[in-house]
């Protein structure tokens, strides 16, 4: 079980610090909060925002990451999101992609919906699941130094699957909202990489 | 099984030998899982995810042993629409395979490919519908095509190899070339009732 802490790290300011000088990283947001604070730290057609499918970030990640072995691909999502999504480490362990990362930031809450706790605020450590599955790089972040050493990390050649756990403070922030039409998130997408609409 | 019209039950004796790594079962093989991959490879498909199902056994260790597919084997279904959207987002064509039961895992998972118009290829082994001994498969068998129509994915019936064909030739344009979402049901009878 994870260790009782109290993290101090600013979600917003997590994610704009991991995301900063990005370069050519792909980015996948999870439905809700994630998505919101990859937004606002700036938007661009590399980045391909969920508005539902719970549970499907991580793995849409790994999609992609087979179909661009060439590009690194970084999923942010919620402690709730990969949660519902918790086999899918298995399957990406498994598969062993050596260009996705994810990177959940776990506040312990169910953010979207009234803020009840979430598993990993009564024990369940996302990091540690990662790990069993045989994740080749898990960290548990709780200082923005861990913060810029992950985003190092990001940009350098691994063996296999990453995830990095930011631990932010539960609450609720200003909303800020991409666009929600999926067509054209997908399409946007693609056209960022170079491939034609049907 | 050569002809896939096994309605004799001894027929399905023969052939269905549980799973396909028995001598038995490779001498006795149908032809159809080759076809179609051969149909899926031409068609550029270059990744398969998959639950492991007994009607699907050939199928997959064709594609396990192609170095120019990638093969993502699921905990559970819903996880491979997921990483269909996310391939087709980097310019690669996948396919599902999964059992009728496993749709039934798919469905808030589906509104992610039909509300994006996410090219979506499904091949659906039935259980459930024809001599099926197991009566826990069949609420799921006999709301697979309902189900599916319910989200949103169109779904073609194959109850012969010729006609498996013919439908996943189809899914292949109406999915790749207008993002459509398509599930091939292939029918119980022409697999075989499972042997145990």
């Amino acid at each position: 079980m994870a260790k009782q802490s109290h993290p101090a790290l600013d979600r917003r300011a997590a994610v704009a610090a991991l995301l900063r000088d990005r370069g050519d990283l792909l980015v996948v947001t999870g439905l809700g909060s994630p998505s919101y604070d990859v937004h606002a730290a700036g938007d661009t057609d590399a980045n391909y925002y969920l508005w539902g499918a719970m549970g499907a970030a991580a793995l849409v990640g790994l999609g992609l990451a087979q179909g661009r072995p060439d590009r690194t691909v970084l999923v942010i999502t919620g402690d709730g999101e990969q949660l519902m999504g918790l086999g899918g480490l298995a399957t990406i362990a498994v598969a062993k992609p050596k260009n996705l990362v994810i990177a959940v930031v776990d506040n312990g809450h169910f953010g979207e919906t009234g803020m009840q706790e979430s598993h990993t605020a009564r024990g369940i450590d996302l990091a540690a699941v990662a790990a069993a599955c045989g994740f080749v790089d898990t960290r548990r972040i709780e200082d923005m130094a861990g913060v810029e050493a992950a985003r190092g990390a990001l940009h350098r050649p691994a063996d296999g699957p990453r995830l990095f756990l930011l631990k932010v403070k539960a609450e609720n922030l200003p909303r800020s909202m991409p666009a929600r039409d999926a067509v054209h998130l997908k399409n946007r997408f693609r056209a960022h990489l170079g491939l034609p609409v049907n | 099984m050569q002809t896939g019209s096994s309605t004799r039950p001894e027929t399905d004796k023969k052939d269905r030998s549980e799973g396909a790594a028995s001598p038995a079962a490779d001498t006795a093989s149908p032809g159809w899982p080759l076809e179609l991959y051969r149909t899926l490879k031409a068609a550029g498909v270059r990744q398969v995810s998959y639950v492991p199902d007994a009607g699907h056994a050939q199928l997959i260790k064709l594609f396990e042993a192609d170095a120019e597919v990638v093969s993502n084997l699921l905990t559970t279904e819903e996880e491979g629409v997921a990483i269909a959207a996310g391939a087709w987002l980097g310019g690669l064509r996948s396919v599902l395979l999964l059992q009728s039961s496993g749709v039934g895992n798919c469905i808030n998972m589906l509104a992610l490919a039909t509300i994006s118009r996410f090219p979506l290829l499904l091949l659906v082994t039935m259980r459930g519908e024809w001599a099926e001994f197991n009566p826990w498969q069949v609420p799921m068998g006999q709301a697979t095509e309902p189900a599916l129509n319910a989200i949103g994915v169109r779904t073609f019936r194959a109850d012969t190899p010729a006609d498996l064909l013919d439908a996943v030739s189809s899914a292949i344009t109406l999915a790749f070339e207008a993002d459509q979402q398509i599930a091939v049901l292939i029918s119980q009878r022409m697999i075989g009732a499972k042997k145990w």
